[in-house]
C-alpha cells in the first residue's frame, strides 16, 4: 500500500506540450506512471510522446477515465486549470507550477471547498510511491520501494532526505512535497494522517523550513494522533530574520515561523530532530533500530 | 515588492482614502515650494526609506517655515538613516515627502495581511495605534483585533460593527471606518498586496480618519499583472547586487559571513547555510537559482558570487529535478572562463543528468573540489574558506 497514488492511478497531464511538462511527461512515462492523455487548449487530436492530446480535462475524464491530473500550466493561467481539473472531477490534482499569485490561490482554494477533489502544491516537486507511480518533477532514480513516509514542504531538500534513506537500504512507501508557497492544499496534518492510517508506512520523515505556522500545527496533531515514529528536520535555522514578512505577518505568526519555535514545538510532541540536513538518513536508521529494540 | 510610503499613499489617494496633502521630492531645494503649494501652518518632512522605527532615528521632521523643511529635507537627502529595522550601515534616503502636520486625536492601527493558516486575508485592528504593533502583540495581545474578510463578500456590516465598538469609534466615524476598510480592501485586492499597513491611522479633530502612514507591500508573484508597479522598481532601496539578481530572476540575499553558496531550491539553501553554520563557517550569502534555470542564470549567479570582495571559498549544491545537473556545469564552466577564478571550489551534485555533468567538470579542466555529499561539502568549504 502506499497514500494518495499507486499502479492504477490514470494520470492527465496539463501542460504536456510546454517545456516543462513535455521534459517531465516523458520522464513520468519512463518511471512507468500511468499517463493516460495530456491536456493543451487548441492542441486536441493532437499526440505528444505518445499520449493522445485533448482540449480539455473534462473529455480525459469522460474518454480515458483519468483521477489524477498533474499541472505544469504557466503562473498566469494555473489557478484557473486546477479548477478545471476540480470541475471535471479529478480527485488529486498535483500542482508544480511556481508563481501562482496568493489571491489567485485563495480563489481556487475556495472553489475546491465544496468538492471532493485534493490539490496538492502549488509549487512543489510532487508525489511519487516508489516502483509504481511518479506524479511530478522528482528525480525518479533516487526513490526506493519501502516503508518511510516522507513529507516536506520544500523541493530540492526533500530529495537530499530521500536519497539519504536508499543510499542506507530504507525505501519509502510514499514521499510527497507538499510545496513551499503561503497557501497550498494540502498541510502536513492532511498527510500525517493519511500516513497514520497507512499500513505499509512505519516511519515518517518530515521537512519543513521557517516561516508561517504549519509545523507547529503539525506538532500539535503528532502529540494527539499519531503513534508512528517521525524525524524531523527545519531548514533556515540561520536565516536572517524579517527579510519576507511585513508587520502584520508577524503578528499572525506570533512567535512561531522561526527555526527555534518549531523545533521545539515537534521536539515536545515526541519528533526526533535531525540537526543537520546530513544526517535526516541517519537519524531515521536510528529510531529504526530503536523501534526493533523494544519489539 | 515593498512600495515607499508616498507611492503607497498616492494609490491609496485613488480608492478614497484620506491621506495628508503633500508631495516627495529628491532635491531639498523644491521643499520650500512644496511646503507653500500645502498651505498649511506646519508640516512634516519624512524621510522614505523601506524600513519602520525612522522617527526615532531622525527621519521625522517638523517645519513651520518654508525655510525649515527646505533645511530638515537638506539634512536628509544623500544620507545615511539608521534605525533598528536597517543595518547598522543604514539606508540612504533619497526621497522625502513634505506633507501637512495633522492634528491628531486618537491613534489606531489597521492592517490588512494574508492569514497563511486560514488561508484568507486578514484584517487587523487596534486602539493602540502609533507604537510598534509587535510591542502591543506581546505586551497585550487582548488588544489586538483580528477579522478575516472574505475574497467574495469582502468585510460584513457586522464585523465592522465589532471593529468599531473595540476601538471606542462610535456614531457617524462607524460609517468613516466602514467606507475605509472597504476601500482599503479594494486596494488590497485590486493591487495584489501581500499587506497593506496603516500604522497610524489617525482620528483627526474633525472626527475623520486619516492614514498617516502606509506600508505596502505587493505579491511578487502577482507583478506580471501590474505593469504600472514597473516604473516604481527603479525606486527600490537594493544594492547594485542584488539589482542584477532581481534581474536574472536569482533569490540572492547578501549575509556577513565569507563562503559562498549556490542551491537549487529555498529549502536546500537554507540547509545548505544551516550545515556551512554547524560545521564553524559563515554564510557570505543565500542563493537559490530557481528550479529551472537556464545557462545564463546559473553563469550569472556564480559572478553574483565571485564578485563578492568577502567571498574566501564557495560551495556549489545541486541536487537536480528540473534542473539539470549538466546546465549548472556548464553554467560553472562558463562563468570561470569569463572572470576567471582565484579561490576554492567545492561542487557537490546529484540529480538529473548528475553523470553528464561530472564528465563535463572533469573533462573542463579547471580545479574543482568535488563532494560526494553535504556532510563532506561542508567540511571541505569551511576548510578551504580558513
Amino acid at each position: 500500500m502506499s497514500i494518495l497514488i499507486n499502479k492504477d492511478t490514470r494520470v492527465v497531464c496539463q501542460g504536456i506540450t510546454g517545456q516543462a511538462g513535455s521534459f517531465h511527461a516523458e520522464r513520468m512515462l519512463e518511471y512507468g506512471t500511468k499517463l493516460v492523455a495530456g491536456v493543451t487548449p487548441g492542441k486536441g487530436g493532437t499526440t505528444h510522446h505518445g499520449v493522445t492530446v485533448f482540449d480539455n480535462v473534462l473529455d480525459v475524464v469522460t474518454n480515458r477515465r483519468a483521477n489524477a491530473s498533474v499541472i505544469y500550466v504557466p503562473a498566469p493561467f494555473a489557478a484557473d486549470a486546477i479548477m478545471e481539473a476540480a470541475d471535471a472531477g479529478i480527485e488529486l490534482i498535483v500542482c508544480i507550477t511556481e508563481g501562482i499569485p496568493t489571491l489567485d490561490m485563495i480563489r481556487a482554494k475556495k472553489y475546491l471547498s465544496n468538492k471532493k477533489t485534493r490539490l496538492i502544491g502549488p509549487n512543489c516537486p510532487g508525489i511519487i510511491t516508489p516502483d509504481a507511480c511518479k506524479i511530478g518533477i522528482m528525480p525518479g532514480y533516487i526513490h526506493k520501494r519501502g516503508n518511510v513516509g516522507v513529507v516536506s514542504r520544500s523541493g530540492t531538500l526533500t530529495y537530499e532526505a530521500v536519497w539519504q534513506l536508499t543510499q542506507r537500504g530504507l525505501g519509502q512507501s510514499t514521499c510527497i512535497g507538499i510545496g513551499g508557497d503561503p497557501i497550498v492544499g494540502t498541510d502536513f496534518v492532511d498527510i500525517l494522517r493519511l500516513f497514520q492510517e497507512d499500513k505499509d508506512t512505519w516511519a515518517i520523515v518530515l521537512i519543513g523550513e521557517i516561516g508561517g505556522s504549519a509545523e507547529e500545527e503539525a506538532a500539535e496533531i503528532i502529540k494527539q494522533e499519531i503513534t508512528k515514529p517521525i524525524v524531523g528536520f527545519i531548514a533556515g535555522r540561520t536565516a536572517p530574520p524579517g527579510r519576507r514578512m511585513g508587520h502584520a505577518g508577524a503578528i499572525i505568526s506570533g512567535n512561531k515561523g522561526t527555526a527555534i519555535s518549531k523545533i521545539t514545538a515537534l521536539k515536545n510532541a515526541g519528533v526526533a530532530i535531525a540537526d543537520s540536513p546530513a544526517d535526516i538518513g541517519e537519524t531515521v536508521a536510528k529510531v529504526f533500530e530503536q523501534t526493533r529494540f523494544f519489539e | 515588492m515593498k512600495l515607499y510610503e508616498f507611492q503607497a499613499k498616492d494609490i491609496l489617494k485613488k480608492y478614497g482614502v484620506c491621506v495628508p496633502r503633500g508631495k516627495a521630492i529628491s532635491h531639498s531645494h523644491d521643499a520650500s515650494k512644496i511646503f507653500q503649494e500645502i498651505g498649511c501652518n506646519r508640516c512634516v518632512v519624512k524621510a522614505q526609506v523601506l524600513a519602520g522605527g525612522r522617527g526615532k532615528g531622525g527621519g521625522i521632521q517638523f517645519a513651520n517655515t518654508p525655510a525649515e523643511a527646505r533645511t530638515s529635507a537638506a539634512g536628509m537627502i544623500g544620507t545615511h538613516l539608521v534605525t533598528r529595522q536597517t543595518s547598522q550601515k543604514g539606508i540612504e534616503i533619497k526621497y522625502v515627502l513634505i506633507e501637512e502636520a495633522v492634528s491628531i486625536k486618537k491613534e489606531l492601527y489597521l492592517a490588512i495581511t494574508i492569514d497563511r493558516s486560514l488561508q484568507t486575508p486578514m484584517l487587523i485592528a487596534s486602539a493602540e495605534g502609533g507604537v510598534e504593533i509587535e510591542e502591543v502583540a506581546k505586551k497585550s495581545p487582548d488588544k489586538i483585533i483580528k477579522e478575516p474578510i472574505d475574497l467574495f463578500f469582502g468585510i460584513h456590516q457586522f464585523q465592522v460593527r465589532r471593529i468599531a465598538s473595540q476601538l471606542g469609534i462610535s456614531g457617524i466615524s462607524t460609517a468613516c471606518l466602514n467606507n475605509l476598510i472597504t476601500s482599503l480592501f479594494r486596494a488590497f485586492v485590486n493591487n495584489d498586496c501581500s499587506l497593506l499597513e496603516i500604522n497610524p491611522l489617525t482620528v483627526t479633530m474633525y472626527d475623520e480618519l486619516c492614514a498617516l502612514d502606509a506600508k505596502m507591500d505587493i505579491d511578487d508573484n502577482a507583478l506580471y499583472r501590474h505593469p504600472e508597479f514597473e516604473h516604481m522598481s527603479q525606486y527600490q532601496d537594493l544594492s547594485p547586487v542584488e539589482v542584477l539578481a532581481k534581474k536574472y530572476k536569482l533569490s540572492y540575499i547578501s549575509l556577513e559571513g565569507n563562503i559562498g553558496c549556490l542551491v537549487n531550491g529555498a529549502g536546500l539553501a537554507m540547509a545548505t547555510m544551516d550545515i556551512i553554520k554547524l560545521h564553524g563557517g559563515e554564510p557570505a550569502n543565500f542563493l537559490d537559482v530557481g528550479g529551472d534555470a537556464s545557462l545564463e542564470q546559473v553563469t550569472q549567479a556564480f559572478k553574483i558570487i565571485l564578485s563578492d570582495s568577502k567571498v574566501k571559498a564557495i560551495l556549489i549544491n545541486i541536487f537536480g529535478g528540473i534542473m539539470k545537473c549538466d546546465v549548472i556545469a556548464s553554467g560553472i564552466i562558463q562563468a570561470i572562463q569569463d572572470v576567471g577564478i582565484h579561490i576554492p571550489l567545492v561542487v557537490r551534485l546529484e540529480g538529473t543528468n548528475v553523470d553528464i555533468a561530472k564528465k563535463l567538470l572533469a573533462n573542463s579542466g579547471l580545479s574543482i573540489i568535488s563532494a560526494n555529499n553535504m556532510k563532506e561539502a561542508a567540511s571541505l568549504v569551511v576548510k578551504a574558506s580558513k
